[in-house]
């Protein structure tokens, strides 16, 4: 299978269930509507394998984005605060 | 790749003691670097390609996954140039492409002033991408407000070209921001599929905030 936009080759994965094709050109991921589903239902068990958003809290005074975790707070003590054992994110690519 | 002899400059699991000052200023200071004036020509920077290259490992590690579905969907609403799928909006500025904590050392160690190291990826393009890791960070609380404000109060006052001057950075940050969330998010869970194991925190914090992004709703297309 070619790829719609630049026409080179697609790569296909389908291992678990849901059929997923990724152009080896420009890396577009294509998806048609049955995957479109199945991708639908599986977000889904992940959205509801995770524990309920935190208690709304004051806004921090930096502005965020509208996707940010909702329970940052002022000066990162709020809430969870620091994540233990992240460190490894902060340092390496 | 170059080996720095110089260690860690502080304990990962301590990112109020980082040098986020120092990474701020050292960030303005390179993006400020006119391209022309430098010895020879600079490749784009790699940015987008790399977190392309993450979502492809990750369907190549565990696809069929929940945490895929919803990396995936956050992948598909970013613009295409985040994706490496079309040219950056600006190859005017010289980045760094792989900015992190662990790439600031002090020279000469223990008490030099602090540099900025393995410049491999260096090149030009969207300076908003050295931002992104430390804005993804905040984003997703694993860095604290205070820790974020004094990154990006460093590189403002150092002449940062990469967001406004004043007031809310976001309109710059949040598409890179959300690229390295997806390409931590891909990363992380590819990692774990292949070593068999769990999600830690942080991982899981990264899959956490790609399903925000996804129910932003911006729809998956080709
Ligand atoms: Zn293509």
């Amino acid at each position: 299978m070619q790829c719609p936009k630049c026409h080179a080759p697609m790569h296909t994965y389908n291992r678990s269930g849901v059929q997923i094709e990724q152009c080896s050109g420009c890396r577009g991921i294509f998806l048609d509507y049955g995957e479109l589903e199945a991708l639908t239902r599986l977000e889904s068990q992940w959205t509801q394998a995770a524990p309920p958003p935190a208690a709304p809290q004051a806004y921090p005074a930096a502005p965020a984005p509208a996707w940010g975790a909702p329970h940052q707070g002022h000066h990162g003590h709020h809430g969870h605060g620091h994540r233990r054992g992240f460190g490894h994110l902060l340092f390496s690519s | 790749m170059t080996l720095w002899p110089y260690g860690r400059p502080v304990s990962p699991d301590r990112p109020e003691d980082a040098p986020w000052e120092a990474a701020g200023h050292l960030l303005a200071r390179l993006h400020r670097l006119r391209p022309a004036g430098l010895p020879g020509p600079l490749p784009v920077m790699r940015g987008p390609a790399k977190a392309a290259r993450a979502v492809a490992r990750l369907l190549a590690a565990a696809p069929g996954t929940p945490a895929a579905a919803v990396i995936l969907r956050a992948w598909a609403g970013l613009p295409a140039w985040a994706r490496d799928e079309a040219p950056m909006p600006r190859t005017d500025i010289v980045c760094h492409g792989d900015m992190h904590l662990g790439q600031l050392v002090r020279y000469p160690a223990p008490d030099g002033p602090w540099l900025l190291i393995d410049v491999d990826d260096l090149g030009v393009g969207e300076p908003a991408w050295d931002l992104a890791r430390p804005a993804a960070w905040y984003a997703t609380g694993l860095v604290g407000e205070a820790e974020w404000s004094r990154f990006l109060a460093a590189y403002r006052a150092a002449g940062g070209p990469a967001v406004r001057p004043g007031g809310d950075p976001w309109p710059e940050l949040d598409a890179p921001a959300r690229a390295l969330t997806v390409q931590s998010a891909a990363t992380g869970v590819a990692k774990a599929a292949a070593a068999g194991r769990e999600l830690d925190g942080a991982e899981e914090a990264m899959v956490d905030a790609c399903a925000r992004i996804a129910r932003l709703g911006v729809p998956v297309v080709g």
